[in-house]
């Protein structure tokens, strides 16, 4: 086991891929716990709100200042505050949506394979149904019925994500269910729980919880494209696929400078791809280093 | 087992799967309350007066599967409907919009898929050369670009900039002549129409308005390709037909498309039912953007409205589209890999 482990982690410091996505997403994780240093929120408001001046809440957004580094967009938010806390809304996205997915993915999909049967097909079936749909489709009536804000954004992420990983789990663990070793123990006479949580549970769910969490950014980028659309967070929430929806408005610039306004939606986009790129290239380079076929080519 | 007794299997298997896809659409109806459930069922402005009676008639506070009967009565007649954000018939407002996303579609898929196949084949063909690094560079970005900002940045830089590409559909100009009486629309397609009408200034102006969503979908899709294509490709050229080729003194161009690339290309049949998925995800965030009047748009804008029956509506085809994609990507796998069907 510790071998395997530190076989992985030779792998991943081989690949330069690997190495650039690390260091984004460390770098993510030092703006996210700094934030309250690099943007420090007003005392007795919600950090998550951005600031704007009481006196001036004029439409046109400026370009970056002295006292606003990133310039302000529409409504005189201060845009350098959005991205900085937009960070951690992005990360409290991706764990938000992705761990109660592992959780109910992980219950149901080890009582679907463990006991088969009726259970089993129910929620096969019931899987079959959800993948009929393409994800984003189903989250936007969802969000449509249940009304727009972040928080049923993250709800009906969670509700359409956990099926797939359901599925692999179950997967997972009827392959695991059939090796020597589960048979081994079997042998010696362990009971059905220790089975499952010594044996069955670690071999098959290794893979699964990592290629999981690093399904962040695919989740962070749903979560932008609904906030985009006008159904998750709300006018002046840092949030960064809401911010670039208020910049909708000014991709024309003005007819003296096209990109009068290229700060309003370019800075927060190059947070959103460049926070989505560093968990896709540390999920690539995962991805061919747990492959067991692929793994000691 | 032969082909057509594979296809009626498939067919049949497809029924329970529809089902299952009404009855999700119905449960999340079931989410919200009788008044806008009621939207549901009405098919012209004038009921709107008459919600009260809507909800008696339709039995809206009945048990949930008298509901369902009836529910799934009226989409059978084909009502799926009331959108309050456009005032129509949610059939009407998807039916009139479905040309649009259509022939996005169509202009979108071949690049995609073609590019796509080209660029996995050089990638695995020179693995670990600079060629491969550069095109597993773009698609990794391609994979990690949010749909909005890469068609928003295209649109500024293109049309804010150069006056390059215009958004919608038509220009000005074009709109009006279509509603004229000398243009009669046969497939709703401006770019087909146009030639059909004998104007090709409207076919003309209809594709400078679908080169910027079109490359924003291919940017996003190819990735998917170019990944799967690559992996296939070099698992096909370690086979032992590809070195018996070889041995056998055969040109390294012969080899490669006539050997490898074709059994390489059988997972991007399946690969295409995900590629109908991205599409139509693609379609609802393009489409806002490059304000292109088509079904994504106007899902979009009725989420936003509030319009349910219209969400819904749209969530319902879909599925159905989804659904029929489906069959057809196994259809035309069985018919390439005799082992699907016979096994």
């Amino acid at each position: 086991m510790l071998r395997e482990v530190k076989f992985s982690i030779s792998r991943i410091m081989k690949s330069p891929l690997s190495i650039v996505g690390i260091a984004i997403v460390v770098f993510f994780a030092a703006v996210a716990i700094l934030a309250p240093v690099l943007a420090p929120p007003r005392p007795n408001k919600d950090p998550f709100i951005m600031p704007r001046p009481k006196w001036d809440w004029s439409f046109t957004p400026r370009p970056p200042s002295p006292s606003n580094p990133f310039g302000t967009i529409e409504g005189q938010y201060d845009l350098f505050y959005g991205c900085i806390w937009g960070t951690i809304s992005a990360f409290r996205i991706g764990f938000m949506v992705i761990i109660p997915v592992l959780i109910i993915a992980l219950i149901l999909g080890s009582v679907a394979a463990y006991y088969g049967g009726i259970i089993d097909e129910l929620m096969m079936r019931f899987t079959d149904i959800i993948f009929a749909f393409p994800t984003l489709v189903l989250a936007i009536a969802l969000v449509s019925v249940l009304g727009p804000s972040l928080d049923n954004v993250m709800l009906a992420l969670i509700l359409v994500g956990w099926p797939g990983y359901a599925r692999v789990i179950r997967g997972e663990i009827l392959r695991v269910k059939q090796e020597d070793y589960v048979e081994a123990a079997k042998a010696v006479g362990c009971s059905d729980l220790r089975i499952i949580i010594r044996h069955i549970l670690p071999n098959a769910i290794y893979s699964t919880v990592i290629m999981a969490s690093l399904d962040i950014g695919a989740i962070v980028l749903s979560a932008a494209a609904l906030s985009f659309l006008g159904l998750g967070a709300p006018a002046g929430y840092a949030d960064w696929g809401q911010i670039i929806a208020r910049a909708r408005h000014w991709i024309y610039g003005n007819p003296a400078d096209p990109f009068a306004f290229w700060h309003a939606f370019i800075i927060p986009g190059l947070f959103i791809f460049t926070f989505v790129l560093g968990w896709n290239l540390l999920g690539d380079a995962f991805r061919d280093i747990l492959d067991p076929t692929l793994r000691r080519r | 087992m032969g082909l057509m007794s594979y296809v009626a299997r498939r067919i049949l298997l497809m029924i329970p799967t529809l089902i299952g896809v009404t009855l999700l659409i119905f449960a999340v109806t079931q989410m919200i309350d009788p008044v806008s459930r009621a939207m549901l069922y009405i098919k012209s402005e004038k009921e709107l007066q008459h919600i009260d009676d809507i909800i008696s008639r339709y039995g809206l506070n009945d048990p949930v599967y008298l509901q369902y009967g009836r529910w799934i009565q009226q989409i059978l007649t084909g009502n799926l409907g009331w959108s309050v954000s456009t005032r129509l018939p949610v059939l009407k407002a998807l039916s009139t919009r479905f040309p649009a996303t259509f022939e996005l579609v169509i202009f979108s898929i071949p690049p995609t898929i073609l590019l796509g196949i080209y660029l996995g084949v050089k990638s695995a063909v020179h693995k670990d050369k600079a060629i491969d690094h550069v095109t597993r560079t773009v698609s990794i970005i391609g994979w990690s670009l949010p749909t909005f900002w890469l068609a928003i940045v295209l649109l500024s830089f293109c049309y804010g900039r150069y006056h390059l590409f215009p958004p919608s559909r038509l220009t000005e100009a074009a709109i009006q002549f279509i509603h004229t009486e000398q243009f009669i629309s046969y497939t709703g397609l401006y770019t087909i129409d146009g030639l059909l009408n004998g104007q090709p200034w409207i076919t003309l102006d209809a594709i400078q308005h679908l080169v910027l969503p079109v490359v924003t979908l291919t940017v996003v899709q190819i990735a998917l390709i170019i990944r799967v294509m690559r992996s296939s490709m070099l698992e096909t050229l370690h086979k032992g037909y590809i070195f018996t080729a070889r041995a056998k003194g055969l040109a390294n161009k012969q080899v490669i498309n006539k050997h490898a690339r074709r059994n390489a290309l059988i997972p991007i049949i399946t690969l295409s039912g995900m590629l109908a998925a991205g599409m139509l995800t693609g379609v609802i965030i393009t489409e806002t953007v490059f304000d292109f009047n088509g079904i994504g748009r106007f899902a979009a804008t009725a989420a936003t409205r509030l319009d349910t029956s219209a969400v819904l509506g749209f969530s319902l085809l879909a599925g159905v589209i989804f659904v029929v994609a489906n069959l057809i990507v196994d259809i035309a796998y069985a018919y390439v890999d005799p082992r699907i069907r016979l096994g």
